[in-house]
């Protein structure tokens, strides 16, 4: 369809806001120092961003780089690897969550291995799982658990279930990541240009703004946790701005209808219950994190999928295709339409690259919204 | 598309922990087991994701929201709407 910004959001009651914080944002960036750089982590503040034409409401000197809060984006294809394999267990109904389907491994998707035979179902809710392993008791079901801090309680609810129900069928293989960690690495990079951060809504919801605090204070980049509609992310651009004029340099929560500095302690303590840091995760296109994922404590190893089927597990770590500047992007050094195969081989129906393959993939996005530019 | 878009708890099951929500009158279930037991009660306003209760957010606050989203809502057709209101559409993100 022809997007056009007019049929976006000229007949929102949020338009006038949306233009005052745009011409608030104008005025303010005229006293900036320098151009500014702001990285928005999550990629639903990429899809928001994109999708109403933000960038286009922002003068020269804001730019934006759009990060790796992308749990899709981020997986790197051993992980991938593992799931084709122990879906194309006999004995297995391997699910996971929706936007696993069509990510590339190196023998090809999931949605390619359901074309093969395997069992592979994608759920609103780990919480299914329950319900598809009474309904297959003679079947291994096993959770493929994707997402940053946000899903990370839920797995552990499902875990919670599984041992009070006594259920002896159902397992997980863990890929949670956290944001903190490769915000770090990003920042360690000598040809990092990060000036700021618009912080996670969901993550935050579950963590509470607490876990950026070293950002401000360590590393000298101011964050703002946003919510994800439009206003909201003008209004946290704004107090971006406003802290490089006042020369401050701070934590701020511009969602605050929904995140607290503390976040929701009861599921952090079911995080901490059953999750442990993992010693390194190797992110798509970042590399190698230490400590930037979760793995499933030792107490836990019946239920661990990695554990009970390490023998069929590839173990080779896999890079990514040689023309695909997913790295680069999530870095913030490149932008999509500079990889030579954006929109040409690598489109949202053959991705080549992760960034291709979320909607919440700064290419996807992108790709989509880009005639908004 | 990854929105929050606060329901309201219209129904708690005590014995599953699991409660009824209303999300902009799309009914559906979705568990407590991340909330402390008590701290939600029918009436209130949440948020939610992939199934679970992630947290309250304030009446006010709630309402100034759903307002925002009936308008990007009405901007969307049909199956993008039932996507955007039941988060089925790939947010596993943050």
């Amino acid at each position: 369809m022809g997007l056009e910004l007019k049929n976006l959001y000229n007949d929102f009651r949020d338009a006038k806001t949306i233009k005052a914080y745009a011409k608030l944002i104008a005025q303010d960036a005229k006293k900036l120092p320098r151009p500014i750089n702001i990285m928005e982590v999550c990629g639903g503040h990429t899809h928001t961003i994109m999708k109403y034409g933000i960038l286009q409401l922002l003068p020269p000197n804001i730019k934006f780089i759009h990060g790796p809060g992308c749990p899709v984006c981020v997986m790197p294809k051993e992980r991938v690897d593992h799931a084709y394999a122990l879906a194309m267990q006999k004995d297995v109904i391997l699910v996971t969550l929706g936007d696993m389907i069509k990510v590339p491994g190196s023998n090809g998707s999931l949605q390619d291995a359901r074309a093969k035979g395997a069992d592979v179902r994608f759920v609103y809710s780990p919480m299914e799982c329950l319900k598809i392993s009474k309904e297959n008791p003679t079947k291994r079901i096993i959770f493929f658990a994707i997402g940053f801090e946000t899903t990370t309680p839920m797995t552990a609810a499902l875990l919670e279930q599984v041992i009070k129900q006594d259920i002896h069928n159902i397992l997980v293989h863990i890929n949670h990541v956290t944001v903190p960690e490769p915000m770090r690495v990003l920042l360690s990079d000598d040809e990092c240009n990060i000036d700021a951060f618009l912080g996670p809504s969901h993550v935050s919801v579950i963590s509470g703004s607490k876990i950026y605090e070293e950002f401000p204070k360590k590393w000298g980049k101011p964050v703002v946790v946003s919510g994800f509609e439009p206003v909201d992310v003008m209004e946290s651009i704004s107090m971006v701005v406003k802290q490089f004029v006042e020369s401050r340099c701070e934590l701020e929560v511009q969602y605050k209808r929904a995140v607290t500095y503390d976040g929701n302690l009861n599921a952090q303590k079911l995080i901490a219950k059953y999750f442990e840091k993992a010693p390194h995760f190797r992110f798509r296109g970042l590399g190698d994190i230490p400590e930037g994922g979760l793995k499933l404590k030792k107490e836990y190893d019946k239920y661990n999928a990695e554990v009970i089927y390490d023998a069929i597990l590839p173990k080779e770590e896999i890079d990514d295709h040689k023309l695909c500047k997913c790295g680069e992007i999530l870095k913030g050094k490149a932008t999509p339409p500079e990889c030579s195969i954006f929109g040409t081989a690598c489109k949202p129906n053959t991705p080549i690259g992760s960034c291709m393959v979320s909607s919440e993939g700064a290419c996807a996005a992108y790709y989509k919204y880009g005639n908004l530019l | 598309m990854c929105l929050s878009i606060p329901s309201k708890v219209v129904q708690i099951d005590e014995q599953t922990n699991i409660a009824t929500v209303d999300t902009m009158g799309v009914q559906r279930e979705a568990s407590l087991d991340l909330m402390a037991e008590g701290d939600v009660a029918i009436g209130d306003y949440v948020l939610i994701h992939i199934g679970f209760i992630m947290n309250k957010i304030d009446e006010e606050d709630a309402l100034a929201s759903l307002e925002t989203y009936k308008e990007i809502l009405t901007a969307m057709d049909e199956e993008e709407r039932q996507n955007a209101i039941l988060e089925a559409d790939r947010c596993e993100g943050s």
